[in-house]
């Protein structure tokens, strides 16, 4: 991914900000022009507090290219509070300590390193909540 | 609207095509279909594909195959959607026949995936999903429905093993059909022990990627005398869609693309699933399998599993799957693959596959085309023409 195409997605990526629809009141992650529900274009940004369980999850064996250093790693499908599902790597845990339902929480980490020379992308991962009360 | 019919086929067999290019493999298959057909020339021509762009630094396909083929100056276009670009060629051919805007349609789809080395071609097929928000997160495609199978394990309470159904009849059915990439039978221990690539995703829950390229010639049903290929009736071919993303789905486990296209498909051709004498599903994915069955209402939700051990979905099952191989075993040449699958279906209906894998009573053939994990579904009903 480019650097122009990183930089446009950054609100998404370091702060998992959506949009709210101003007529139904419905929460979109990724941002959306139009709302799916009422069809309504007029929408405010919304950003989610980054706290979910996991609805299901894979480890990746056979990596995309760029990602082909990190594997074996974990990626699941997080429903957050606000009632939105986002896709995300796991991370601050073993591939065995996954299971679904489990609490998780929005961190910021490396996603990758585009080359040798490339720049180091950032952005939103999900680990196990820091206070392991929760856990 | 006018009725639509196929009268010829051609496909080269699914293979890892190391020495021929993408012109050539599709220029094979469409020029059989024509010599099927009889015709020396077309109105247009329509080329499905996915991944020329990415992996043979090709685009413009239409124009290309059709100097290629020996059409100079006929119409000719690329059409794309993920893994359903086959079955989506084919609908704008039967959209530009059944208009009345066009007499005789080629369709062509072609796929050639052994350009690269397979981690790069892991990512060009990731391009069906949404790239900024799935495909940038490290997720791959087999992930995605790794992701949906899991899932569907914890919902309905199965174990890996009860998905070794469709796998390993699509093997069986595979070892007779001399275009399928495979032709080695599998059992359930071999399935259950393949090495994963996405947990619970393993090697042999993935259909292969190949090389190959199939097509058929589209014509007003009025006119099927004027040619030489046996015409079979398509009575249906619909679309339907969903979201790119599966986590913008409220329950990921039902393809509502599928219910929507096959809906659609059942109303306009008059019949019902019980009907149908045999689906060719898009077994890219064991999962999407089951999921297919369900969404297209053959089983309830979470019965797909339980619907194909009880039913049966080998050749004398009560709905035979994969009939020459699915794309499990006869291999999934990516963007052609919803092109093959008709092919196939003509055969099974013109009565000219082998003896082993022949469906006994066929009436009514349904095949199902997949972009995606979803987000694109071509379903099409075929019948002989006058039967």
């Amino acid at each position: 991914m480019d650097i122009p195409r990183y930089w446009r997605l950054k609100d998404q990526r370091y702060k998992l900000q959506g949009t709210k629809c101003n007529g139904c009141g419905h929460l979109s992650f990724p941002p959306r022009l139009v709302c799916p529900e009422c069809k309504s274009r007029d929408y405010s940004d919304y950003r989610f507090k980054g706290r979910g369980t996991l609805y299901t999850y894979t480890i990746i064996y056979q990596a995309p290219d760029r990602f082909d250093d990190q594997a074996p790693y974990l990626v699941g499908l997080i429903d957050l509070e606000e009632g939105v599902r986002v896709t995300a790597q796991l991370t601050d845990m073993t591939l065995e300590e996954a299971r679904i339902g489990m609490p998780l929480e929005m961190v910021i980490r490396q996603i990758y390193e585009d080359g040798a020379r490339g720049p180091i992308l950032y952005g939103f991962k999900f680990r196990p909540p820091f206070n392991r009360e929760n856990r | 609207m006018r009725k639509v019919a196929i009268v010829g086929i051609g496909q080269t067999p699914v293979r890892e095509h190391w020495q021929s290019n993408l012109r050539d493999l599709a220029v094979s298959a469409l020029r059989d279909a024509m010599d099927d057909a009889g015709v020396e020339t077309l109105d247009g021509v329509t080329v499905g594909n996915m991944l020329s762009g990415a992996l043979s630094e090709q685009e413009h396909l239409g124009s290309l195959i059709v100097d290629y083929a020996g059409l100079d100056g006929v119409e000719g276009m690329k059409i794309e959607a993920a893994c359903g670009s086959g079955g989506a060629a084919i609908r704008m051919a039967v959209k530009a026949v059944a208009s009345g805007l066009m007499d005789t349609v080629g369709v062509v789809a072609v796929e050639k995936l052994t350009e690269y080395s397979g981690n790069h071609s892991t990512a060009a097929l990731a391009t069906a999903a949404d790239a900024d928000y799935e495909t940038n997160m490290g997720l791959s495609f087999v992930g995605i429905n790794a992701l949906l199978m899991r899932r569907y394990m914890y919902e309905y309470k199965y174990d890996k093993r009860d998905f070794a159904v469709f796998p390993v009849n699509a093997h069986m059915n595979a070892l007779h059909n001399p275009n399928a990439m495979f032709h080695f039978p599998i059992d359930t221990d071999t399935y259950a022990s393949s090495k994963p690539v996405a947990d619970p995703v393993s090697l042999l829950d993935a259909s292969p990627i190949a090389d190959g390229a199939a097509a058929v010639i589209v014509v007003a049903e009025e006119m099927v005398d004027r040619f030489k290929g046996k015409p079979i009736s398509i009575l249906a071919c619909e679309v339907g869609t969903d979201t790119l993303a599966l986590d913008n789905r409220k329950n990921p486990l039902w393809l509502r693309g599928v219910e929507r296209s096959v809906k659609k498909a059942y109303y306009i051709a008059g019949v019902k699933p019980s009907d149908i004498s045999l689906f060719e599903a898009h077994d890219a994915f064991s999962i999407m399998s089951a999921l297919s069955l369900e969404a297209s209402g053959f089983a309830e939700a979470g019965q797909g599993l339980r619907f194909a051990a009880e039913t049966g979905v080998g050749i004398k099952g009560g709905l035979p799957m994969s009939t020459m191989g699915g794309l499990k075993g006869r291999g999934h040449p990516v963007g052609a693959t919803g092109v093959y699958q008709v092919v196939e279906a003509i055969m099974q209906l013109r009565r000219e596959v082998p003896a082993e894998i022949q469906v006994p009573d066929i009436k009514y053939a349904m095949t199902q085309n997949i972009g995606g994990s979803g987000a694109t579904v071509i379903t099409s009903i075929l019948k002989c023409l006058n039967s």
